[in-house]
């Protein structure tokens, strides 16, 4: 349980990252809370950790033209405390607190949650239900990946082997946006077994552009895509039942695909109420 | 620059050391091998246990996900340098008081993980101290005297204040 050895290098740019990242094997360390933990298990063995955490200026949570921009390596346990997350963006608020336990939120950064890309994670999700876009910063400059098209599969994004995730940008939450957001873990903290991310709009008394993110059913966090055409016209069992054709978990050690498919209905339900209530 | 050995300046619970630290070394496995502190434990090496807290610049982290060669400047807090400092004191009598230890392993992670909250102040509830501490094991205790020693302590310091 001790990590092969490696050299480690300090980055002491984004540009200087990237300089770095271009020797062959060379990983990037951000907060570590996945990256050392496979080092120590050695299922990951690079020969070079270009560590992130010195570069300033990737570490502030910024409110401007209407989107919440979030830099890569802003800790879950710094969005927490963010006023302009908590008032701007309240689904990823919502989402944090189920995000590891204190001490892994202390450290944990939001940039390193969606480039490992864990399909149990809460932030890939988040970020499909609200549409977001990630900046990288490669070779060739920089470029904007919306959140859709970031997840290739099992831990893998369109992230190259010397580009480095620099901010995420959401859509500030206007007055008519709900958001819900619940999960179930064997232990609070753990990663989810099913969790549910979902954002919408009310239009009179209906609810309009229904996004639901599902995690830890598949490769990648999915939307339920069925399932949200017919929450819109309000019918939440008509709804569930429709899950049956947007999700098809595979077993895993948790829980067989049968259990995860109540639990993802069990789960809609309960976000649904929350999508109904005005923000508190 | 990329190199395997680094030199580091840290300052441990106070002191300030200087050692060459090879990359891939844990901060954990640093301070008990190289600075003979183990009160700082290692349990499950990947993050999931908790025995191995300690604080960097102030907060507790996982010993085990953190390299010492990433400690390089900063502040480092054990459950050595608490205790000595009395920061704890009430804490640690009240674990005891409660009979919230048995093998003892858990205890200084937990000690640092509830001082923590502690010390944001306020009266948690017993749901806020267990979720606060849900990242720490116990396999003795089942945790209810764990709380209620923490529950104890936040009471005894807000009363203080008030």
């Amino acid at each position: 349980m001790k990590p092969a050895p490696f050299a480690y290098a300090k980055a002491r740019s984004v540009a200087h990252a990237i300089e770095l990242l271009g020797t062959e094997d060379a990983r990037l360390l951000a907060g570590g809370q996945s990256l050392i933990a496979t080092l120590n298990m050695r299922l990951s063995e690079p020969a070079l950790l270009v560590d992130i955490n010195g570069i300033g200026e990737l570490d502030r949570v910024t409110l401007q033209n209407a989107h919440v921009e979030i830099g890569a390596l802003v800790r879950y346990a710094q969005a927490e405390r963010s006023a302009e997350i908590a008032r701007a963006a309240p689904l990823i608020a919502l989402a944090l607190p189920h995000i590891g336990h204190p001490a892994i939120r202390n450290r944990g950064t939001v940039g390193g949650s969606l480039a490992f890309a864990d399909p149990a994670a809460e932030l890939p999700a988040c970020m499909i239900a609200l549409d977001g876009e990630i900046d990288v910063v490669g070779p060739n400059g920089q470029r904007t990946v919306k959140a859709n098209d970031f997840f290739a599969g099992l831990f893998e994004t369109a992230l190259g082997a010397q580009d480095v995730l620099t901010a995420i940008r959401v859509p500030a939450a206007a007055a008519d946006i709900r958001v819900g957001f619940a999960e179930f873990a064997r232990r609070h903290g753990d990663y989810a077994m099913v969790g549910l991310a979902a954002c919408a709009r009310v239009a009179g008394k209906r609810l309009a552009d229904v996004r639901l993110a599902y995690f830890g059913v598949g490769a990648t966090a999915v939307r339920a895509r069925k399932a949200e055409a017919v929450l819109a016209d309000g019918d939440v069992e008509a709804a569930v039942s429709a899950l049956a054709g947007d999700l098809d978990p595979p077993d895993d050690i948790h829980a067989s695909g049968a259990v995860k498919m109540h639990l993802a209905g069990v789960l809609l339900r309960r976000v649904a109420q929350q999508l109904g209530r005005a923000p508190s | 620059m990329s190199e395997r050995f680094h030199d580091v300046a840290i300052t441990v619970n106070g002191e300030k050391v200087r050692e060459r630290v090879d990359a891939r070394k844990t901060l954990v496995d640093f301070l008990r091998e190289d600075l003979a502190l183990t009160g700082s434990h290692v349990g499950c090496e990947h993050g999931v246990c908790g025995a191995c807290s300690v604080r960097v610049d102030g907060v507790v982290v996982r010993g085990c996900l953190v390299l010492a060669v990433q400690c390089d400047g900063a502040r480092v807090d054990t459950i050595e340098g608490v205790a000595d400092s009395a920061e704890i004191t009430d804490l640690q009598q009240a674990f005891v008081a409660r009979n919230a230890l048995q093998c003892g392993y858990c205890t200084p992670g937990m000690l640092l993980t509830a001082q923590e909250l502690l010390a944001g102040g306020g009266m948690p509830s017993r749901e806020q101290i267990r979720a606060h501490l849900s990242g720490n094991y116990c396999r003795c205790t089942g945790y209810q005297a764990i709380v209620d020693a923490v529950e104890a302590v936040a009471q005894a310091r807000s009363g203080a204040k008030g």
